[in-house]
């Protein structure tokens, strides 16, 4: 067969969302991979400009639907940082606890689209099953299930609710065992470990020139996980483990979230045990210093950046984004390169792709 | 009691009624040949053809439902609520495949499209009436009745290459390729580890296959054989782990895209009729086909092919999809040594007098 372009996209069952992966084809092999972005812009940063700094916080949901609690936290984060204000211990703990739950439900997420994308669908409805459980711990905290509007700047807009502490261990401890299920309905499938091993390799050096971060940096054995390295809310309180994986593809990948979402059940159950009493928020002023402000979150896509610059009114001069999924899709080429078009969904799939956040 | 002769008489029931209302009137000519051989005959031909096309239906149907309720259970969901145990579903279903707008994709290769899905159905629907439900129940009996049923069963890959370069869509051309490729490779793993059967058996006949198994089923002597022929079945029917043909992931529905409406009703149809020959190919051939106690043999056979069936949907509820290159080297490299190992194991029993 001659050599073929076939659009993968904007509208295809693989991509979670609207892009589009020109692919050029000989035969069934990839001989180039395009993505191609914009079907979903929405002027995120422009519209910033026009709010005031509480009013962003529900939009700043809308970032990911995937994990909107990481990114309003992020934005809260760079927001207290350019108003220069301390966040009370206790709404420090209540994030992280919130933010490790979130990070779950992002990889329940990630885990039932990958189920999809590789034709078992068992995999995805046990997975939605679990996910409940988690958005209703969430829900008896915020009151939403998606898009959470919870992390105000200066804290968290209400305490934890009773009960939460003997619900939430109860689900960990569910929960951990039904990570087991899923590896056995994974890992011990000859045709999983088919589909998935040897495939998107993407080397040490490479993944640090492709700028991957989060999971699918450490799936490629670079030991970084900002948590750890530059920790922000109460990290450094915690003792858990970075996940790592020395193999580099799409299994490697899938081996890391799998191990992850095991140690924030750990994390969460570590900061229930220590959360000390007290108030969960401080009042801030209305109008920002002349000044700028950078913060960075370890999204459960990777690394979330924002920058803020701020002029004395109550609305931000700029208001800009880093998202970790922006910088993946520029790999897809590196990484589908010589594979065949069926590794399409694997791989990319593998990377975890939102479209609300890349493309914003 | 045969089936032609059970339809026999009540075709000849219904003439006399006829006959005798045609007296009446005084239509006396006409009523002499109505009650000739040849008009009965024909007639007894078109009941039995109703009635079998009729027992596919339903048999398609009760698949579906088994399908829906079986992965319901193995998702841990509940599959269809409609009707009484969800039964309706289906005919609902079909119903509103009736409703759908049929439409053709512009610059499509028409007459290509339509008959690669006439070819489809069409040698879909012939299987049916190939396979025996027992020795009484059939529509056509051939001393070479396998041969037949295989030769029908592999027009599918030709009607599904057309449709796939017909529809002028690059993922039905990709998905008519990899089904050309998949179902040409696993017809041989497929037709092999059946000669042991036939060896054993000594006949290409369905009911001297069935009869032979009267002691022993084949399933025994020919494990090796019956495993390979679950699997390159599996292929031959397009379940997964197998379904690359339609791999919604990565072609959106494959071969199949730009058909839509009724026209996809069918297609599932001729899906589901191929899962039931392929199942009831298995049963007759390797688990005793309607060998059975105090049953009817016919319901035996169909209990044998639900069980068969069963175990397609365990697989599809539990296993991702291979890749093309994969599925490949499955059929050739792995499917295609062992059938030969099958097939000498039957030599080597045949020429020990066991059989």
């Amino acid at each position: 067969m001659a050599e073929m372009w076939v659009n993968m996209g904007p509208q295809h069952p693989f991509n979670h969302g609207l892009w589009n992966l020109r692919v050029l084809m000989d035969g069934e092999t990839i001989k180039y991979a395009e993505p191609i972005l914009g079907y979903l812009h929405r002027g995120w940063e422009k519209s910033m400009e026009n709010r005031t700094y509480p009013q962003i916080i529900p939009l700043s949901d809308r970032l990911c639907y995937g994990s909107s609690m990481s990114w309003s936290h992020l934005y809260c984060m760079t927001m207290e940082e350019l108003f220069d204000i301390e966040v009370p211990e206790r709404g420090e703990y209540i994030r992280v606890i919130v933010l490790e739950l979130q990070r779950i439900v992002s990889h329940l997420l990630w885990l039932m689209a990958f189920g999809v994308d590789l034709g078992n669908l068992t995999v995805m409805l046990y997975v939605i099953r679990e996910r409940e459980m988690f958005l209703d711990l969430l829900q008896s905290i915020t009151g939403a299930r998606m898009t959470y509007n919870y992390p105000r700047i200066g804290g968290v807009r209400n305490d934890l609710p009773p009960d939460f502490e003997r619900d939430c261990i109860r689900a960990m401890d569910y929960f951990q065992g039904k990570i087991d299920d899923y590896e056995k309905l994974c890992d011990g499938s000859k045709i999983f470990r088919m589909r998935t091993e040897g495939l998107g390799v993407v080397k040490p050096a490479d993944a640090i020139n492709l700028g991957l971060t989060g999971p699918n940096l450490r799936a490629s054995s670079v030991d970084v996980d900002i948590r750890r390295d530059d920790p922000y809310s109460v990290y450094e309180e915690f003792d858990f483990d970075v996940c790592t994986h020395d193999a580099c593809d799409t299994y490697a990948r899938y081996r890391v979230r799998m191990d992850e979402m095991r140690v924030s059940c750990d994390i969460v159950k570590q900061a229930l045990e220590k959360i000390p009493d007290g108030p969960v928020r401080v009042k801030v002023p209305k109008n920002a210093p002349n000044k700028t402000a950078v913060a960075r979150v370890e999204d459960p896509r990777g690394e979330g950046m924002m920058y803020v610059v701020g002029d004395g009114t109550d609305k931000p001069y700029r208001l800009s984004v880093r998202s970790p999924v922006f910088v993946y899709v520029s790999a897809a080429n590196h990484m589908l390169k010589g594979h065949k078009i069926a590794d399409v969904p694997s791989v990319m799939g593998s990377i975890d792709m939102c479209l609300g956040e890349t493309d914003r | 009691m045969e089936l032609y002769t059970f339809i026999e008489g009540i075709v000849v029931w219904l003439v006399s009624i006829v006959q005798y209302i045609l007296n009446v009137i005084g239509l006396h000519g006409l009523a002499d040949w109505l009650g000739g051989a040849e008009i009965v005959n024909i007639l007894t031909y078109l009941g039995q053809a109703l009635i079998v096309f009729l027992v596919g239906f339903v048999i398609c149907l009760t698949m579906i439902w088994q399908e829906r309720k079986t992965l319901g259970r193995l998702m841990d969901r509940r599959g269809t609520r409609i009707g009484p145990l969800g039964y309706a579903q289906q005919l609902a279903d079909g119903f509103k495949t009736f409703l759908k707008e049929i439409i053709v994709p512009d610059k499509a290769w028409v007459s290509g499209y339509n008959w690669a899905l006439i070819i489809l159905i069409a040698s879909s629907v012939i299987l049916v009436g190939i396979i025996p439900l027992s020795d009484g129940w059939f529509l056509s009996s051939t001393p070479a009745g396998l041969l037949l049923l295989f030769a029908v069963f592999s027009l599918a890959p030709f009607a599904i290459l057309i449709g796939g370069w017909a529809s002028n869509n690059k993922y039905t051309l990709i998905g008519g390729m990899r089904s050309a490729a998949q179902l040409i490779s696993y017809e041989v793993p497929l037709l092999l580890s059946t000669v042991g059967v036939i060896l054993l058996a000594g006949s290409l006949s369905f009911g001297d296959i069935v009869a032979a198994q009267d002691t022993i089923w084949f399933v025994i002597p020919q494990i090796i054989g019956f495993i390979i022929f679950m699997i390159a079945m599996n292929a031959e029917v397009e379940r997964i782990p197998f379904d690359l043909p339609e791999a919604e992931a990565e072609l959106v529905e494959g071969w199949g895209t730009e058909y839509g409406g009724l026209r996809f009703g069918l297609i599932m149809f001729a899906e589901y009729l191929r899962g039931y020959a392929g199942a009831a190919i298995a049963a007759i051939l390797f688990l005793g086909g309607w060998n059975g106690p105090y049953l009817p043999p016919e319901l035996w056979l169909l209990i044998k092919v639900f069980i068969i069936f069963f175990v397609f949907i365990w697989i599809r509820g539990s296993f991702p999809r291979v890749r093309t290159d994969q599925i490949l080297n499955i059929g050739w490299k792995w499917l295609m040594p062992l059938a030969m190992i099958n097939l000498a194991i039957a030599v080597a029993f045949k020429m020990l007098g066991w059989f």
